[in-house]
Protein backbone atom coordinates (compact mmCIF):
# COMPACT_ATOMS: atom_id res chain seq x y z
CA UNK A 1 0.00 0.00 0.00
CA UNK A 2 0.85 3.86 -0.32
CA UNK A 3 2.25 3.16 -3.30
CA UNK A 4 1.91 7.18 -5.28
CA UNK A 5 3.63 8.24 -8.59
CA UNK A 6 3.37 11.56 -9.69
CA UNK A 7 2.87 12.02 -13.25
CA UNK A 8 5.15 14.99 -14.27
CA UNK A 9 3.04 14.91 -18.17
CA UNK A 10 -0.52 16.23 -18.89
CA UNK A 11 -1.86 14.92 -15.77
CA UNK A 12 -1.00 16.91 -13.15
CA UNK A 13 0.18 20.03 -15.78
CA UNK A 14 -3.83 20.49 -15.95
CA UNK A 15 -4.24 21.61 -12.39
CA UNK A 16 -1.67 24.11 -12.91
CA UNK A 17 -4.03 26.64 -13.88
CA UNK A 18 -6.45 27.51 -11.89
CA UNK A 19 -8.23 30.41 -11.09
CA UNK A 20 -7.23 31.09 -14.62
CA UNK A 21 -9.42 30.89 -18.08
CA UNK A 22 -6.91 28.66 -19.19
CA UNK A 23 -8.62 25.08 -19.27
CA UNK A 24 -7.54 21.66 -20.28
CA UNK A 25 -8.60 22.18 -23.73
CA UNK A 26 -6.32 24.11 -24.93
CA UNK A 27 -3.44 21.45 -24.17
CA UNK A 28 -5.33 19.44 -26.91
CA UNK A 29 -3.55 20.26 -29.61
CA UNK A 30 0.04 19.44 -27.94
CA UNK A 31 1.31 16.21 -27.75
CA UNK A 32 2.32 15.09 -24.12
CA UNK A 33 4.33 12.38 -24.11
CA UNK A 34 5.05 10.43 -20.79
CA UNK A 35 8.55 10.78 -19.49
CA UNK A 36 9.11 14.36 -21.32
CA UNK A 37 9.53 17.64 -19.46
CA UNK A 38 5.58 18.98 -20.63
CA UNK A 39 5.73 23.05 -21.75
CA UNK A 40 5.73 25.55 -19.86
CA UNK A 41 2.91 27.75 -19.33
CA UNK A 42 3.38 31.28 -18.71
CA UNK A 43 2.42 31.47 -15.35
CA UNK A 44 4.62 28.67 -14.55
CA UNK A 45 7.76 29.86 -16.04
CA UNK A 46 7.05 33.41 -14.50
CA UNK A 47 7.33 31.18 -11.27
CA UNK A 48 10.36 30.14 -12.57
CA UNK A 49 12.43 33.47 -12.91
CA UNK A 50 11.14 34.59 -9.57
CA UNK A 51 7.44 36.22 -10.27
CA UNK A 52 5.93 35.10 -6.63
CA UNK A 53 2.59 37.29 -7.11
CA UNK A 54 0.16 35.74 -5.12
CA UNK A 55 -0.53 32.77 -7.15
CA UNK A 56 -0.73 28.88 -6.24
CA UNK A 57 1.99 27.82 -7.74
CA UNK A 58 3.52 24.04 -8.30
CA UNK A 59 0.15 22.39 -7.65
CA UNK A 60 0.80 18.82 -8.00
CA UNK A 61 -1.81 15.73 -8.06
CA UNK A 62 -0.25 12.91 -6.00
CA UNK A 63 -2.02 9.58 -6.47
CA UNK A 64 -1.76 7.13 -3.54
CA UNK A 65 -4.23 4.33 -3.17
CA UNK A 66 -4.28 3.60 -0.51
CA UNK A 67 -6.85 1.65 2.31
CA UNK A 68 -7.18 3.94 5.37
CA UNK A 69 -7.51 1.62 7.74
CA UNK A 70 -4.48 0.20 6.12
CA UNK A 71 -1.88 1.06 8.82
CA UNK A 72 -4.06 -0.04 11.46
CA UNK A 73 -4.58 -3.74 10.26
CA UNK A 74 -0.63 -3.67 9.99
CA UNK A 75 -0.60 -2.94 13.99
CA UNK A 76 -3.21 -5.20 14.48
CA UNK A 77 -1.34 -8.01 12.53
CA UNK A 78 1.21 -7.22 14.78
CA UNK A 79 -0.89 -7.88 18.25
CA UNK A 80 -2.10 -10.79 16.48
CA UNK A 81 1.39 -12.42 16.45
CA UNK A 82 2.24 -11.33 19.50
CA UNK A 83 -0.78 -13.24 21.16
CA UNK A 84 -0.31 -16.18 18.37
CA UNK A 85 3.58 -16.79 20.25
CA UNK A 86 2.28 -16.79 23.72
CA UNK A 87 -0.69 -18.79 22.84
CA UNK A 88 -3.57 -16.81 23.36
CA UNK A 89 -6.81 -16.97 21.91
CA UNK A 90 -8.64 -13.49 21.85
CA UNK A 91 -11.57 -12.09 21.68
CA UNK A 92 -13.26 -8.68 20.76
CA UNK A 93 -16.30 -7.95 22.48
CA UNK A 94 -18.41 -4.88 21.57
CA UNK A 95 -22.20 -3.39 21.87
CA UNK A 96 -23.39 -0.40 22.27
CA UNK A 97 -23.29 0.94 25.84
CA UNK A 98 -25.61 -0.27 28.69
CA UNK A 99 -26.40 -3.68 27.23
CA UNK A 100 -24.62 -5.70 29.91
CA UNK A 101 -20.89 -6.17 28.54
CA UNK A 102 -19.18 -5.86 31.89
CA UNK A 103 -22.13 -8.16 33.32
CA UNK A 104 -21.09 -10.85 30.76
CA UNK A 105 -17.53 -10.62 31.27
CA UNK A 106 -17.75 -10.55 35.38
CA UNK A 107 -20.14 -13.57 34.54
CA UNK A 108 -17.53 -15.16 32.79
CA UNK A 109 -14.25 -14.29 34.81
CA UNK A 110 -15.89 -16.22 37.27
CA UNK A 111 -17.09 -19.07 35.60
CA UNK A 112 -13.79 -19.89 34.23
CA UNK A 113 -11.70 -18.85 37.57
CA UNK A 114 -8.94 -21.47 38.46
CA UNK A 115 -9.43 -23.21 34.64
CA UNK A 116 -8.32 -20.84 32.01
CA UNK A 117 -6.30 -17.86 32.49
CA UNK A 118 -8.41 -15.08 31.49
CA UNK A 119 -6.69 -11.51 30.76
CA UNK A 120 -9.08 -8.53 29.82
CA UNK A 121 -8.21 -5.36 27.89
CA UNK A 122 -11.36 -2.88 29.21
CA UNK A 123 -11.76 0.22 26.88
CA UNK A 124 -13.68 2.83 28.40
CA UNK A 125 -13.87 6.16 27.44
CA UNK A 126 -13.25 8.09 31.12
CA UNK A 127 -13.86 5.63 34.62
CA UNK A 128 -12.01 2.73 35.77
CA UNK A 129 -15.42 1.57 36.97
CA UNK A 130 -15.53 -1.67 34.73
CA UNK A 131 -12.77 -2.60 35.62
CA UNK A 132 -13.05 -2.20 39.05
CA UNK A 133 -16.20 -4.56 39.04
CA UNK A 134 -14.06 -7.32 37.51
CA UNK A 135 -10.98 -7.13 40.23
CA UNK A 136 -11.39 -9.81 42.34
CA UNK A 137 -12.23 -12.29 39.93
CA UNK A 138 -8.70 -13.87 39.24
CA UNK A 139 -8.31 -12.41 35.75
CA UNK A 140 -5.91 -9.73 34.74
CA UNK A 141 -6.81 -6.36 33.90
CA UNK A 142 -5.45 -3.93 31.63
CA UNK A 143 -7.25 -0.95 31.43
CA UNK A 144 -7.22 1.27 28.41
CA UNK A 145 -9.39 4.90 28.96
CA UNK A 146 -9.65 5.89 25.25
CA UNK A 147 -9.87 9.78 26.73
CA UNK A 148 -6.49 9.80 28.27
CA UNK A 149 -4.45 10.86 25.56
CA UNK A 150 -6.15 8.92 22.79
CA UNK A 151 -8.42 11.44 22.41
CA UNK A 152 -11.40 10.59 23.85
CA UNK A 153 -11.75 7.84 20.74
CA UNK A 154 -14.97 5.76 20.46
CA UNK A 155 -13.81 2.64 20.27
CA UNK A 156 -10.68 0.55 20.48
CA UNK A 157 -7.81 0.64 17.60
CA UNK A 158 -4.78 -1.96 17.41
CA UNK A 159 -2.29 0.99 18.77
CA UNK A 160 -4.00 1.66 22.06
CA UNK A 161 -4.82 -2.32 22.21
CA UNK A 162 -0.82 -2.69 21.68
CA UNK A 163 -0.31 -0.23 24.55
CA UNK A 164 -2.87 -2.32 26.83
CA UNK A 165 -0.92 -5.84 26.02
CA UNK A 166 2.06 -4.20 27.33
CA UNK A 167 -0.06 -4.42 30.88
CA UNK A 168 -0.07 -8.12 30.33
CA UNK A 169 1.60 -11.22 30.73
CA UNK A 170 0.71 -12.79 27.34
CA UNK A 171 2.72 -16.05 28.68
CA UNK A 172 0.36 -16.82 31.38
CA UNK A 173 -2.53 -16.55 29.95
CA UNK A 174 -5.24 -18.78 27.63
CA UNK A 175 -7.61 -16.22 26.75
CA UNK A 176 -7.90 -12.48 26.47
CA UNK A 177 -11.15 -10.78 26.23
CA UNK A 178 -11.28 -7.31 24.73
CA UNK A 179 -13.99 -5.26 26.61
CA UNK A 180 -14.53 -2.72 23.22
CA UNK A 181 -16.01 1.30 23.96
CA UNK A 182 -19.70 0.73 23.97
CA UNK A 183 -20.86 2.11 20.78
CA UNK A 184 -22.63 0.03 17.44
CA UNK A 185 -20.42 2.04 15.32
CA UNK A 186 -16.65 2.53 14.93
CA UNK A 187 -15.50 -0.69 16.93
CA UNK A 188 -16.98 -2.91 14.16
CA UNK A 189 -14.32 -0.94 11.63
CA UNK A 190 -11.15 -1.34 13.48
CA UNK A 191 -9.17 -4.60 13.83
CA UNK A 192 -7.20 -4.96 17.08
CA UNK A 193 -5.50 -8.22 16.31
CA UNK A 194 -8.59 -10.24 18.20
CA UNK A 195 -9.28 -13.62 16.77
CA UNK A 196 -13.02 -13.49 17.00
CA UNK A 197 -15.44 -11.03 17.32
CA UNK A 198 -18.47 -10.95 19.39
CA UNK A 199 -21.46 -8.88 20.13
CA UNK A 200 -23.71 -8.08 23.62
CA UNK A 201 -27.53 -6.87 21.96
CA UNK A 202 -30.04 -6.12 24.78
CA UNK A 203 -33.82 -6.56 23.62
CA UNK A 204 -34.21 -2.98 25.12
CA UNK A 205 -33.14 -1.80 21.92
CA UNK A 206 -34.84 -2.57 19.04
CA UNK A 207 -35.70 -5.52 16.83
CA UNK A 208 -34.08 -2.78 13.43
CA UNK A 209 -31.23 -3.15 15.09
CA UNK A 210 -29.13 -5.39 13.00
CA UNK A 211 -30.43 -3.64 9.81
CA UNK A 212 -29.48 -0.25 11.16
CA UNK A 213 -25.89 -1.66 11.98
CA UNK A 214 -24.83 -4.09 9.66
CA UNK A 215 -21.30 -3.03 9.56
CA UNK A 216 -21.33 -4.55 13.06
CA UNK A 217 -23.96 -7.18 12.83
CA UNK A 218 -21.97 -8.39 10.30
CA UNK A 219 -18.16 -8.19 11.66
CA UNK A 220 -18.96 -10.81 14.46
CA UNK A 221 -19.31 -14.62 14.80
CA UNK A 222 -21.56 -14.56 18.08
CA UNK A 223 -24.47 -12.59 19.05
CA UNK A 224 -25.23 -12.42 22.85
CA UNK A 225 -29.09 -11.45 22.89
CA UNK A 226 -28.97 -10.46 26.47
CA UNK A 227 -31.54 -9.72 28.94
CA UNK A 228 -33.85 -11.89 28.73
CA UNK A 229 -35.06 -11.85 31.88
CA UNK A 230 -36.92 -8.83 31.04
CA UNK A 231 -39.09 -10.25 28.05
CA UNK A 232 -42.08 -10.85 29.81
CA UNK A 233 -42.25 -6.53 30.33
CA UNK A 234 -41.44 -5.72 26.76
CA UNK A 235 -43.09 -5.91 23.19
CA UNK A 236 -39.59 -7.67 22.05
CA UNK A 237 -40.27 -9.85 18.95
CA UNK A 238 -37.42 -12.62 18.79
CA UNK A 239 -38.41 -14.19 15.21
CA UNK A 240 -38.74 -10.86 13.92
CA UNK A 241 -34.86 -10.07 15.51
CA UNK A 242 -33.39 -13.25 13.98
CA UNK A 243 -35.44 -12.48 10.64
CA UNK A 244 -33.45 -8.90 10.49
CA UNK A 245 -29.91 -10.80 11.54
CA UNK A 246 -29.94 -13.57 9.13
CA UNK A 247 -30.32 -10.78 6.73
CA UNK A 248 -26.99 -9.64 7.01
CA UNK A 249 -25.61 -12.35 8.65
CA UNK A 250 -26.30 -15.47 8.13
CA UNK A 251 -23.61 -17.38 10.03
CA UNK A 252 -23.87 -15.70 13.14
CA UNK A 253 -23.73 -18.03 16.07
CA UNK A 254 -26.92 -16.45 18.53
CA UNK A 255 -27.13 -16.95 22.45
CA UNK A 256 -29.86 -15.99 24.00
CA UNK A 257 -29.21 -15.34 27.90
CA UNK A 258 -29.48 -13.29 31.19
CA UNK A 259 -26.48 -12.00 32.22
CA UNK A 260 -27.75 -11.12 35.70
CA UNK A 261 -29.74 -14.17 36.40
CA UNK A 262 -26.97 -16.30 35.05
CA UNK A 263 -29.13 -17.84 32.04
CA UNK A 264 -27.49 -18.98 29.04
CA UNK A 265 -24.45 -18.47 30.69
CA UNK A 266 -22.86 -21.71 29.74
CA UNK A 267 -23.83 -21.80 25.57
CA UNK A 268 -21.84 -18.64 25.64
CA UNK A 269 -18.88 -20.08 27.54
CA UNK A 270 -19.36 -22.99 25.15
CA UNK A 271 -18.96 -20.81 22.37
CA UNK A 272 -16.07 -19.05 24.01
CA UNK A 273 -14.13 -22.46 24.74
CA UNK A 274 -14.41 -23.50 21.24
CA UNK A 275 -11.80 -20.56 18.99
CA UNK A 276 -12.73 -23.09 15.63
CA UNK A 277 -16.23 -22.16 15.63
CA UNK A 278 -16.49 -18.66 14.00
CA UNK B 1 -17.49 10.61 16.71
CA UNK B 2 -16.87 8.00 13.78
CA UNK B 3 -15.98 11.00 11.38
CA UNK B 4 -13.98 12.55 13.78
CA UNK B 5 -11.85 8.49 13.76
CA UNK B 6 -11.72 8.55 10.40
CA UNK B 7 -10.61 11.84 9.87
CA UNK B 8 -7.64 11.05 12.25
CA UNK B 9 -6.44 7.95 10.13
CA UNK B 10 -7.30 9.55 7.02
CA UNK B 11 -4.61 12.87 8.55
CA UNK B 12 -2.13 10.42 8.90
CA UNK B 13 -2.21 8.79 5.50
CA UNK B 14 -2.21 11.89 3.87
CA UNK B 15 0.74 13.20 5.97
CA UNK B 16 2.63 9.95 4.79
CA UNK B 17 1.84 10.23 1.08
CA UNK B 18 2.84 14.44 1.37
CA UNK B 19 5.91 14.62 3.58
CA UNK B 20 4.18 17.55 5.15
CA UNK B 21 3.98 19.49 2.27
CA UNK B 22 0.68 21.96 1.62
CA UNK B 23 -2.07 19.71 0.80
CA UNK B 24 -5.76 21.73 -1.00
CA UNK B 25 -7.40 18.71 -2.04
CA UNK B 26 -8.10 14.73 -0.32
CA UNK B 27 -9.71 12.59 -2.62
CA UNK B 28 -11.68 9.52 -1.07
CA UNK B 29 -13.33 6.67 -2.39
CA UNK B 30 -16.00 5.72 0.72
CA UNK B 31 -18.46 2.99 0.06
CA UNK B 32 -21.93 2.80 0.93
CA UNK B 33 -22.00 0.75 3.64
CA UNK B 34 -19.23 3.18 5.81
CA UNK B 35 -21.72 4.47 7.18
CA UNK B 36 -20.19 7.79 6.62
CA UNK B 37 -22.19 11.16 6.63
CA UNK B 38 -20.13 13.43 4.02
CA UNK B 39 -21.16 16.54 5.74
CA UNK B 40 -20.14 15.46 9.32
CA UNK B 41 -16.99 14.19 7.54
CA UNK B 42 -16.09 17.48 6.25
CA UNK B 43 -16.50 19.04 9.38
CA UNK B 44 -14.60 16.82 11.76
CA UNK B 45 -11.88 17.28 8.75
CA UNK B 46 -11.65 20.63 9.66
CA UNK B 47 -11.16 20.85 13.22
CA UNK B 48 -8.21 17.55 12.46
CA UNK B 49 -6.50 19.21 10.52
CA UNK B 50 -6.12 22.62 11.94
CA UNK B 51 -2.56 23.92 12.72
CA UNK B 52 -0.95 21.08 10.57
CA UNK B 53 -0.08 21.26 6.83
CA UNK B 54 -3.47 19.79 5.90
CA UNK B 55 -5.27 22.78 7.30
CA UNK B 56 -7.45 24.93 4.44
CA UNK B 57 -7.98 21.29 2.52
CA UNK B 58 -10.84 20.23 1.58
CA UNK B 59 -12.17 16.71 1.11
CA UNK B 60 -13.84 15.26 -2.65
CA UNK B 61 -15.67 11.71 -1.84
CA UNK B 62 -16.26 9.60 -4.30
CA UNK B 63 -19.44 7.67 -3.20
CA UNK B 64 -19.32 3.77 -3.51
CA UNK B 65 -22.70 2.02 -3.96
CA UNK B 66 -22.64 -1.73 -2.27
CA UNK B 67 -22.58 -4.43 -4.72
CA UNK B 68 -23.87 -7.81 -4.03
CA UNK B 69 -23.36 -11.02 -5.58
CA UNK B 70 -24.37 -14.34 -5.39
CA UNK B 71 -22.18 -17.18 -4.72
CA UNK B 72 -25.29 -19.80 -5.85
CA UNK B 73 -26.73 -17.97 -8.94
CA UNK B 74 -24.03 -15.45 -9.80
CA UNK B 75 -27.00 -12.59 -9.98
CA UNK B 76 -24.94 -9.11 -8.93
CA UNK B 77 -27.51 -6.69 -7.15
CA UNK B 78 -26.98 -3.17 -5.79
CA UNK B 79 -28.26 -3.49 -1.99
CA UNK B 80 -31.27 -1.59 -1.37
CA UNK B 81 -32.16 0.47 1.58
CA UNK B 82 -33.62 -2.37 3.76
CA UNK B 83 -29.83 -3.78 3.35
CA UNK B 84 -30.88 -7.12 3.30
CA UNK B 85 -27.41 -9.32 2.37
CA UNK B 86 -29.53 -12.48 0.52
CA UNK B 87 -29.65 -12.38 -2.94
CA UNK B 88 -32.94 -11.00 -4.04
CA UNK B 89 -32.63 -13.36 -7.43
CA UNK B 90 -32.47 -16.96 -6.03
CA UNK B 91 -33.06 -16.24 -2.32
CA UNK B 92 -29.75 -17.43 -0.92
CA UNK B 93 -27.75 -16.50 1.92
CA UNK B 94 -24.76 -16.83 -0.12
CA UNK B 95 -23.59 -14.02 -0.91
CA UNK B 96 -20.77 -11.52 -1.18
CA UNK B 97 -20.03 -8.02 -1.29
CA UNK B 98 -17.84 -6.59 -3.97
CA UNK B 99 -17.76 -2.76 -3.66
CA UNK B 100 -19.34 -0.38 -0.49
CA UNK B 101 -16.86 -1.51 2.16
CA UNK B 102 -14.05 1.15 0.46
CA UNK B 103 -12.63 3.69 2.61
CA UNK B 104 -9.44 4.46 0.38
CA UNK B 105 -7.62 7.52 0.01
CA UNK B 106 -7.00 7.92 -4.06
CA UNK B 107 -5.10 11.16 -4.62
CA UNK B 108 -3.97 14.19 -2.91
CA UNK B 109 -3.19 17.83 -4.62
CA UNK B 110 -0.62 19.37 -3.00
CA UNK B 111 1.15 23.09 -3.53
CA UNK B 112 4.66 24.26 -2.56
CA UNK B 113 3.52 27.28 -1.88
CA UNK B 114 1.45 28.86 0.30
CA UNK B 115 -1.44 30.27 -1.86
CA UNK B 116 -2.34 34.42 -0.79
CA UNK B 117 -5.89 33.87 -0.63
CA UNK B 118 -7.83 31.12 1.53
CA UNK B 119 -7.61 28.28 -0.67
CA UNK B 120 -7.73 28.35 -4.31
CA UNK B 121 -10.66 27.48 -6.59
CA UNK B 122 -10.68 23.66 -7.50
CA UNK B 123 -9.50 23.11 -10.87
CA UNK B 124 -11.74 22.63 -13.62
CA UNK B 125 -11.15 18.88 -13.28
CA UNK B 126 -11.74 18.68 -9.67
CA UNK B 127 -15.02 20.29 -10.13
CA UNK B 128 -15.90 17.89 -12.50
CA UNK B 129 -14.85 14.89 -9.94
CA UNK B 130 -12.02 13.85 -11.84
CA UNK B 131 -10.53 12.08 -9.35
CA UNK B 132 -12.19 8.57 -11.19
CA UNK B 133 -10.20 9.79 -13.85
CA UNK B 134 -6.85 9.76 -12.43
CA UNK B 135 -7.43 6.48 -11.17
CA UNK B 136 -7.46 5.04 -14.57
CA UNK B 137 -4.08 3.47 -15.55
CA UNK B 138 -2.06 6.08 -17.38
Amino acid sequence: MGRFHRHDDGTVHAHEHDGTEHTHDEHDGHVHPHDEVPDRDPAELAELIGDHSGYVTGRERIEILEDIYAENDRLAAANRAALDAAGVHAINLMSSPGSGKTTLLARTLAALQGTVRVGVVEGDIETPLDAERLGGLGAQISLLNTGNGFGGECHLDAPMVARALRGLDLDTLDLLLIENVGNLVCPAEFEVGEHRKAMVYSITEGEDKPLKYPVMFRSVGAVVVNKMDLAPYLDFDMDLFRANLTAVNPQATVIEMSARTGDGVQAWLDWVGRPEQG
Amino acid sequence: MHEVSLCRQLAAAVTRATGGRPVETVYLRVGELRQVVPEALEYAWTFVVRGTPLSGSVLELDHVPAVLVCDDCTVSTRLGPELGFRCPACGSARTHLTSGEEFVLTAVDVHDETPSGPSGPLGDDAQRGIPHGALSPS
